[in-house]
């Protein structure tokens, strides 16, 4: 009945029952927080306010205090806002798309995925906002009756599908993420002895008792919800890559963009899952949960989506040979050997080369080297944003208006800032949800728990 | 009628112990009101005679619906109210328009059929924000099942047949005279 091939590695480590994954999942929660946890958390709240403050700053004053000129009109605001949206996407790859290939690894690791998927498009919804210059007038992007303004918003454009793209998959994302963690709030409401916390997870439990006709709603709810989020996350890439592919610009205008960009957003979301997944499970103690299979599993999907992303990059090289156009062959000739050289070999090399290494199962299962591999992919996959913009941009068809971009404090502080909201609003998190889906959890116990596999072996061998 | 029988509350320790027990005390007739579990059991369901769940059609449905809402408000916004030439698209029809709005289409197809099917789902389990806890014994939510269990005869009977099957422990929530009380209240 729970049999799982012996050749399989266990999902569970340890000698653990159902009732020890209840206490190790609400440890965190009933249990002072490690001291790292309040460093981290001090370090990125001065980041978050810092970047609050620049915000304001941009606000009161317009976005002419950024570094941005009459040629590169769009810079880090939008180089952020993409890498943001991508790197919101393993969530739901992890949520989704491995639960409808029944990947039972996803288990103990797409709770903190998917928080990881909204705090990241909460970051990147900041960036849009921002850049209007009038965040006063930004209901001006909803479909709204003609007398808010002159004219209806244009159904044609790719920056209104973008709004429509991102609205639905944060706010699906979020009841996706919402409707599992209702058990496991009833969990904690159940366990709780101060009459706040009782209090606290009681409203957020929705007064969940686990009855069996709740349950078979629940698994068809998420069902489904994967196989919308399914489509729907490969939707929300392809439509931010329209931003650029729909334009005329040499370097913009391409139809490989949709899939690379997909590719390249779940190759930087398996990144970032592994940087929080391994800070995450040394601070609260979760290794029998997340095991160095686990982390293969991510370093394999990471190494796959890097080399799609590699061969992206040199399909862009070749079209841009083959097409004859001088205009597309100097855009990339540019960007590789011109003043931008650096950014774009820092990307080739943090994108293309470093996942290579992945091929040596020493080095995949290594959580250092891992640890160091998914800050690279990020910085890459930042560079890769920030190459595919302003070099496009920097040297237009008059070469009277080239210039160079520098980013301002504010370019720079409104960055920081958002990866210091992001953690602490990880960091928070960590300390007041279940992190590990453990209702979801315990179905596998029996199936892929250390000593359960062990037993089973033990009656294997006497038949 | 159900209140003039005593229900029964019998707990389990373990997932495949309550899922075999099932059969044999449905057979004696006893009707199994409810069951509480940790984590979904597979094959509960079945065992308990559940109809097929209709959540998944549901979202077809609310799917359908925002399609047709997307389709109505492009229409309306790009053809019929104020049409324009944008980049050289046809904005005569909305037929020849449609290119230009399907991942808008797409899009909110998607929010209606996901949204509207989870507050579906509230509705039906009856949960909202604050409400009573439906599990009457906060241990169903760690590691315990817990069957509820409508007694038909001897009531002895049914708790000796509940130790043999392997409960861990029998309560007994309402006599006979008390649930049509109960069942008033």
């Amino acid at each position: 009945m729970h049999y799982e091939s012996p050749v399989r590695e266990p999902l569970i480590t340890g000698d653990k029952s159902y009732h020890d994954i209840t206490v190790d999942v609400a440890k965190p929660i009933e249990t002072n927080a490690p001291r790292s946890w309040w460093i981290a958390f001090s370090v990125s709240l001065i980041a978050f306010l810092w970047g609050i403050g620049c915000i304001l700053y941009t606000i009161g004053e317009g976005i002419g205090v950024w570094g941005l000129n009459r040629t590169v009109n769009w810079a880090w605001d939008i180089t952020n806002f993409v890498w943001w949206v991508g790197i919101g996407h393993a969530g739901t790859l992890i949520s989704a798309v491995l639960l409808l290939f029944r990947q039972k690894w996803r288990m103990s690791i797409n709770r903190s995925a998917e928080a990881m998927t909204i705090f990241a498009v909460v970051q990147a919804a900041l960036f849009p906002g921002i850049h209007m210059g009038r965040i006063w007038l930004a209901y001006f992007v909803f479909p709204i009756p003609n007398q808010f303004g002159s004219l209806w918003v244009n159904f044609n454009s790719p920056l209104l599908w973008d709004v429509f793209a991102i609205s639905t998959y944060f706010s699906v994302s979020l009841v996706f993420w919402y409707v599992g963690l209702i058990p496991d709030f009833a969990m904690l409401r159940d366990r709780a002895i101060k009459p706040i916390q009782k209090h606290i997870y009681g409203i957020l439990s929705f007064g969940w008792g686990g009855k069996a006709k709740h349950w078979q709603r629940f698994e068809e709810v998420s069902l489904v919800l994967a196989g919308l989020a399914t489509p729907l996350v490969l939707s929300v890439h392809t439509i931010v890559s329209m931003d650029f592919a729909t334009s005329v610009i040499p370097g913009w205008h391409t139809t490989i963009f949709p899939p690379y960009f997909v590719a390249g957003a779940i190759f930087s979301g398996f990144a970032m899952v592994q940087t929080l997944l391994l800070i995450m499970r040394k601070m609260f103690k979760m290794e029998a949960y997340i095991t160095i299979q686990h982390i293969e599993m991510m370093n394999i999907i990471i190494m796959v989506t890097g080399s799609i992303v590699g061969i992206a990059y040199i399909t862009e090289l070749f079209m841009a040979w083959y097409s004859g156009v001088e205009y597309e062959q100097y855009a990339f000739l540019n960007r590789a050997t011109g003043p931008y050289w650096w950014a774009y070999w820092s990307m080739m090399i943090c994108n293309v080369f470093s996942p290579q290494l992945m091929w040596f199962k020493k080095l995949r299962t290594s959580i250092m080297f891992t640890f160091i591999i998914s800050i690279v992919v990020n910085i890459g996959m930042w560079f890769e944003r920030f190459v595919i913009i302003v070099t496009s941009l920097h040297r237009d068809y008059l070469p009277s208006s080239w210039t160079m971009f520098s980013p301002s404090f504010v370019d720079i502080g409104i960055f920081i800032g958002t990866i210091g909201f992001f953690f602490v609003l990880f960091l928070l998190y960590a300390r007041s949800f279940p992190v590990i889906a453990q209702a979801e959890l315990k179905t596998i116990l029996k199936s892929s728990g250390e000593n359960y596999k062990k037993l089973q072996d033990q009656n294997h061998g006497e038949h | 009628m159900a209140n003039t029988k005593s229900i029964i509350s019998a707990l389990f320790d373990d997932d495949d112990v309550l899922l075999k027990s099932i059969k044999s005390i449905r057979e004696k007739g006893h009707k199994i009101r409810e069951v509480y579990t940790p984590f979904p059991v597979h094959g509960l369901d079945h065992e308990l005679g559940l109809e097929r769940t209709r959540m998944a059609i549901t979202a077809f449905i609310y799917g359908v619906l925002g399609l047709g809402v997307a389709m109505t408000l492009t229409y309306y916004t790009m053809i019929y109210d104020w049409p324009q030439n944008i980049g050289g698209k046809p904005s005569m029809t909305w037929w020849k328009n449609m290119p230009a709005f399907v991942p808008v289409l797409f899009e909110m197809t998607v929010f209606f059929a996901a949204h509207l099917m989870v507050w579906t789902y509230f509705v039906r389990n009856d949960m909202y924000p604050g409400r009573k806890a439906m599990n009457p014994d906060p241990r169903t939510t760690d590691d315990m099942f817990m069957m509820e269990i409508e007694c038909s005869g001897d009531e002895e009977l049914l708790r000796n047949l509940l130790k043999e099957v392997g409960a861990v422990e029998i309560n007994l929530v309402s006599k006979a005279d008390e649930a049509e009380a109960l069942a008033e209240a």
